[in-house]
């Protein structure tokens, strides 16, 4: 429901852009600005002033625009001319855009021809990285400058919580159980049941949690939306809060995302500015106020009760479940504690309904779902698709096949706690109930696709390394069982399995599965099983000196 | 209550019980390293996994609660595969040092290991060298055969409040130590020895000083003497079959004499002398010092260090009376010494406790000196004495003797045996205080709210017509709670909300105490009180100042209680130490 706080945001943009006749949108997500892409930015506004053209065009960062593969990636915006997206840019490129494009463009209008040496470098409008992709969660994160709030308001920011505000907590949590949202963060947990399970617990006090301790190695989901969209984030923080009676919430970051740590900040404060944070949410007697917990960099508090344990000030180790953290979470009180996607998730179906989230997706996972694919794809970044898309579409369409040209051997997908998908079961859709039965997840977002060049003795052996250094050495399975899967997997790359190794690998797999503490140390052998179970022939194997059959 | 199945057998137990319960229930255990009885579930070892029908994994017993209708299965070959490699795991980062460690034959990771059959050593060892740390003189802590189970912790952090140990570094390379990395004797331990109590295997353990004694033992020049706590007597019996609580006093002189002691007394004695002290030091501060009330025991000597470290400002309230088996040390090396005129550079003074703290507290300061020699020369644990006796050879087992202590300072009574007991202190001092402010005998021995585990007990109690208001606290973590109320009223001005408080740091009192014979549980706690109860109700003195001894003791030597040579030589003095304040 839009408020006057809307239309006057509405307003302003309006304002500041009614001079503008060109918007050039620069792309500040983390892997564009780690590839030039601050002096593709100052390149920009250089020129710009170089060409006086100050007045007249509007320089916006944005979001993560996603085809991270090409960026750094510039957009070019004006009326009457069709939009236009570069990338690779160059801070030299930048400056070709703004003299060879958008000077004379803006000089000649509908008469102007994009010179030759400009399109090499122009992504075609129809590329179907772009435009299989269903976008709910990623709607604005490559329109609006994530640090000016009024952009996100002017997008339609705060629109479900408005709404919200009107409507009984338990007509939310009512909406959300239809919606059937699941967690993004690999679990799957029903988002609505969890609601329910905190607003039903008897407390004085009840917290909110973002998860944004993504650190699955390749998946940076979670990073993009915090960076490219932080009120879609609070937002669904505010509006947890309101349905299971919460007034604190804790945005749990991890300490070496420090783009995402400013700009969640950033937005915090703009937010309690505008009366959206505060005593009196947007004037309701609603009083709901947050703040970022950097983490200390541990892979394992991204498990909720390790996270818990960290905001309390104690060593990060998970604890066992139950009690989970709706009923006996932070401090000891009932705690909603959501991923970063999830909580994006939560206005889109506030404000659009359960029904409509339903109409996007399978009956058992609705919605969308982003991943982060890299590895061999051609076209590598992030893309958000209909739950229940077929893995081969993402890697042969929107990915267009390896870029080395060679065929797909495997999907890593999940990262640790995922697994290996082989070519031959790229037909499998992309939903939690037919990536369980692969013995795989949907997990966090991460998708490494792998040709037939690649090593994926070596990679499962870098996965047990990554579970090694991150385990919490809480409980005794993946403490000691992630050491000795590791020294198995270099063994077998040094000197070849032996029966006996095979039949080691699946008793420590099978031990680490049953009795580790929580999802770390469960799914730390699963990439280096599911290879040692689908490519027999590929695991080296030792020279017996007596011969086959003795 | 809640109905299941376990096995296929129908099983009810209480709402909020753990399927680990509910297991024993039905007479079935599921093995564990980690779970204590004592202690809240850390969910460490994972060897206690079950399945539950409809669960897709495998989940813990020791943390699953259970519900309705639940059926579990504990002991499947799968599950008990499962509990093979992990143990085999475990294995592969622990020692094989079985034969030199202080725990063989009472490791819980031993005797697991030895009910799976376990005969080779399938995964390659990836063990941690790290230093032992013996620099507190009481316990031995060798991390390497820790297998992170989290007990200790539990208990030095969340039970006793102490926050001395904690896990370091993650991964394969945790490890528990002192925070900061610093030694023990430096790190707030307060020597309780609950970690030891609990450990399930070597990694911490009393430190062992048997040789010393063996060596004293050997020297034709010294006389030997021991003293015994109350509490061990109803304790020691547990390694050798025994039922906890059976009172094996008789047979631990025996075995002491056959060591080759040449004296035998019983610190009870000394505990009838504290009593003569600390009440007459209430009686006082009742009537002519109420500003110094509350009053609060110090016979505990990881309560001495624990106060003294983060509660210093109860310094004043504090009797200064040393503890019963410092006294009798004091008084071995002077009163037994001028008696029997034997050179008290001569003596040496073993005590055998229930405690790993008395190893620290005899030396604590110069009061430890009074006689003018270190008045306790060694002090044993109970464990520590269980392996005396067997290398003495005595079949303890079957030993049926009724041998008595030596006199005069083995005679005690009734009132020195319940010492050994969480509100035994309280209860005996009640008795005494009586006397002492009204010249009379106290109509009532037994204050029944002052007794059990219940971890802080109250009463209001009449002593001639003074309505003392009294508090027994046991377990540091309730200690705590008991001087905060201390405290508020302080800083408020309000009056005092107690006039007497006993204060044991380990859970139970003595009878739990850190030294004690291994697997301790709230059972066997009380099991071990009653043995004492017991002891007092059948002796013919239960009050310290009606014992004939104890009267010789002030007529011929003392004087009488807070007199000048009282003071000299059975009191102590305190002091602060901030630099442990948190």
């Amino acid at each position: 429901m839009p408020t006057p706080l809307h239309s006057e945001a509405r307003e302003e943009e309006r304002e500041r852009q009614a001079g503008f006749a060109c918007r050039v949108f620069c792309c500040a997500g983390t892997a564009c600005l780690s590839a030039e892409g601050e002096a593709v930015w100052e390149s920009l506004i250089d020129a710009r002033a170089t060409h006086g053209l100050k007045d007249k065009v509007d320089l916006v960062r944005t979001g993560c625009m996603g085809l991270c593969s090409k960026g750094p990636l510039v957009r070019v915006e004006m009326a009457d001319v069709a939009p236009c997206l570069y990338g690779p840019v160059s801070a030299m490129f930048a400056r070709l855009i703004m003299t060879e494009h958008v000077a004379p463009a803006l000089a000649r209008g509908d008469e102007f021809i994009r010179p030759e040496f400009l399109a090499s470098q122009a992504l075609p409008s129809d590329l179907a990285f772009f435009a299989q992709q269903k976008r709910v969660v990623l709607s604005r994160i490559d329109r609006a400058d994530p640090e000016r709030i009024t952009d996100a308001l002017a997008h339609g920011a705060y629109v479900a919580l408005a709404g919200a505000l009107e409507k009984q907590p338990q007509a939310l949590i009512d909406e959300l159980q239809a919606s059937g949202l699941r967690g993004r963060g690999g679990g799957g947990y029903p988002t609505g049941q969890k609601w329910a399970n905190a607003a039903g617990t008897e407390a004085d006090r009840r917290f909110v949690i973002c998860n944004g301790d993504e650190g699955d190695p390749g998946a940076y989901v979670d990073r993009s939306i915090l960076e490219g969209d932080p009120h879609a984030v609070l937002e669904g923080m505010l509006l947890s809060g309101y349905a299971v009676g919460a007034s604190h919430g804790y945005v749990y970051v991890r300490a070496e995302y420090e783009l995402a740590v400013r700009r969640v900040r950033c937005a915090i404060e703009q937010a309690r500015e505008q009366g959206l944070l505060g005593d009196a949410v947007m004037g309701s007697d609603f009083a709901f106020d947050c703040k970022v917990f950097t983490a200390a960099g541990a892979f394992v508090c991204g498990e909720e009760t390790a996270l818990i344990a960290s905001i309390e000030g104690q060593r990060g180790t998970p604890r066992p479940r139950p009690p989970y953290p709706s009923e006996c979470g932070l401090w000891g009180c009932p705690t909603v504690i959501s991923n970063v996607e999830t909580l994006a998730n939560v206005p889109r179906i506030i404000e659009q309904s359960a029904a409509w989230f339903r109409s996007i997706g399978t009956a058992d996972s609705p919605g969308t779902k982003v991943f982060s694919m890299a590895g061999r794809a051609r076209l590598a970044g992030l893309v958000e698709v209909p739950m229940g898309t077929k893995l081969s579409t993402v890697v042969d369409s929107l990915g267009g096949g390896t870029k080395t040209g060679r065929p797909v051997r495997a999907v890593q997908i999940g990262g640790l706690s995922g697994g290996l998908v082989p070519a031959e079961q790229l037909d499998t859709t992309l939903s939690y109930e037919a990536m369980s039965e692969l013995g795989s997840i949907v997990g966090s977002g991460g998708m490494i696709v792998l040709d037939d060049n690649d090593d994926l003795l070596d990679l499962a052996r870098f996965f047990l390394q990554y579970a090694v250094e991150e385990s919490c050495g809480r409980c005794a399975a993946c403490r000691i069982g992630t050491h000795q899967l590791l020294n198995l997997a270099t063994k077998i790359r040094e000197e070849g399995a032996t029966d006996d190794d095979l039949v080691l690998a699946e008793r420590l797999s099978e031990t680490m599965q049953a009795t580790s503490l929580c999802g770390l140390g469960k799914a730390a052998p699963r990439t280096l099983m599911s290879f040692l179970r689908n490519w027999s022939d590929l695991v080296p194997r030792k020279e017996t000196s007596t011969g086959g059959d003795a | 209550m809640i109905d299941l199945t376990v096995n296929g057998f129908d099983v009810q137990v209480p709402d909020g019980s753990t399927i680990l319960e509910a297991a024993l229930a039905a007479e079935i255990k599921i093995p564990t390293l980690c779970k204590h009885p004592d202690l809240p579930p850390t969910g460490a070892c994972g060897i206690c996994v079950v399945k539950v029908e409809g669960y897709p994994d495998l989940v813990r017993a020791c943390s699953t609660p259970v519900q309705q209708g639940m059926k579990v299965e504990t002991h499947d070959p799968e599950i008990v595969s499962v509990r093979r490699t992990l143990l085999e795991m475990i294995l592969s980062t622990h020692p094989n040092e079985c034969l030199t460690c202080g725990r063989h034959g009472a490791c819980e990771l031993q005797e697991l290991a030895k009910d799976f059959g376990i005969r080779e050593e399938k995964m390659p060892s990836i063990r941690r060298e790290l230093p032992r740390d013996d620099s507190t003189g009481c316990i031995t802590l060798d991390p390497r055969k820790c297998i992170k189970c989290g007990r200790c912790l539990e208990m030095c952090q969340q039970q006793q409040d102490v926050w001395a140990l904690s896990f370091m570094e993650r991964g394969l390379d945790t490890r528990i130590a002192p925070a900061g990395d610093i030694t023990l004797a430096e790190s707030p331990c307060v020597h309780c020895g609950q970690c030891s109590a609990h450990c399930p295997v070597g990694a911490i353990l009393e430190y062992d000083q048997t040789e010393a004694v063996w060596d004293a033992l050997r020297d034709p020049s010294r006389h030997c003497v021991a003293q015994i706590a109350p509490s061990v007597r109803v304790s020691l019996g547990e390694a050798f079959g025994y039922e906890s609580g059976a009172n094996l006093a008789g047979q631990l002189y025996h075995a002491l004499r056959r060591m080759g002691f040449d004296t035998v007394f019983d610190t009870n004695f000394g505990a009838d002398v504290t009593i003569m002290e600390e009440a007459s030091e209430l009686a006082e501060r009742i009537r002519s010092a109420p500003e110094k009330l509350p009053l609060i025991t110090t016979c505990c000597p990881s309560w001495v260090d624990f106060m003294e470290k983060f509660h210093a400002d109860m310094i004043e309230h504090f009797s200064t009376c040393k503890s019963p088996h410092a006294i009798l040390g004091t008084l071995t090396k002077t009163y037994y010494a001028e008696k029997e005129g034997i050179d008290p550079e001569s003596i040496f003074m073993v005590s055998v406790m229930p405690c790993t703290a008395k190893k620290y507290e005899i030396t604590r300061e110069k009061s430890m000196y009074a006689s003018g020699e270190q008045d306790v020369d060694i002090s044993l644990t109970t464990r520590e004495i269980t392996r005396m006796i067997r290398q003495t050879g005595i079949a303890l087992e079957n030993l049926n003797c009724l041998e008595l202590p030596d006199s005069p300072l083995g005679e005690y009574s009734g009132a020195g045996v319940i010492f050994g007991v969480s509100g035994g202190v309280m209860e005996s001092a009640l008795r005494s205080t009586h006397f002492f402010l009204t010249g009379e005998d106290p109509p009532e021995l037994e204050f029944q709210p002052l007794r059990g585990l219940e971890g802080i007990k109250e009463m209001t109690v009449d002593l001639g017509g003074h309505n003392l208001r009294v508090a027994v606290a046991h377990g540091l973590g309730h200690v705590e709670k008991v001087l905060e109320r201390v405290r508020v009223a302080k800083e408020k001005g309000d009056p005092m909300p107690y006039d007497f408080i006993e204060v044991m740091a380990c859970p139970g009192g003595c009878i739990g105490g850190g030294g004690q014979s291994w697997n301790v549980c709230n059972t066997v706690r009380n099991q071990r009180a009653a043995g004492l109860i017991k002891e007092d109700r059948v002796q013919d003195v239960r009050t310290s100042y009606a014992s004939p001894w104890i009267q010789k003791l002030y007529k011929d030597f003392l004087g009488a209680p807070l007199s000048p040579k009282a003071k000299e030589l059975l009191h102590t003095s305190y002091r602060s130490r901030p630099e442990y304040l948190r």
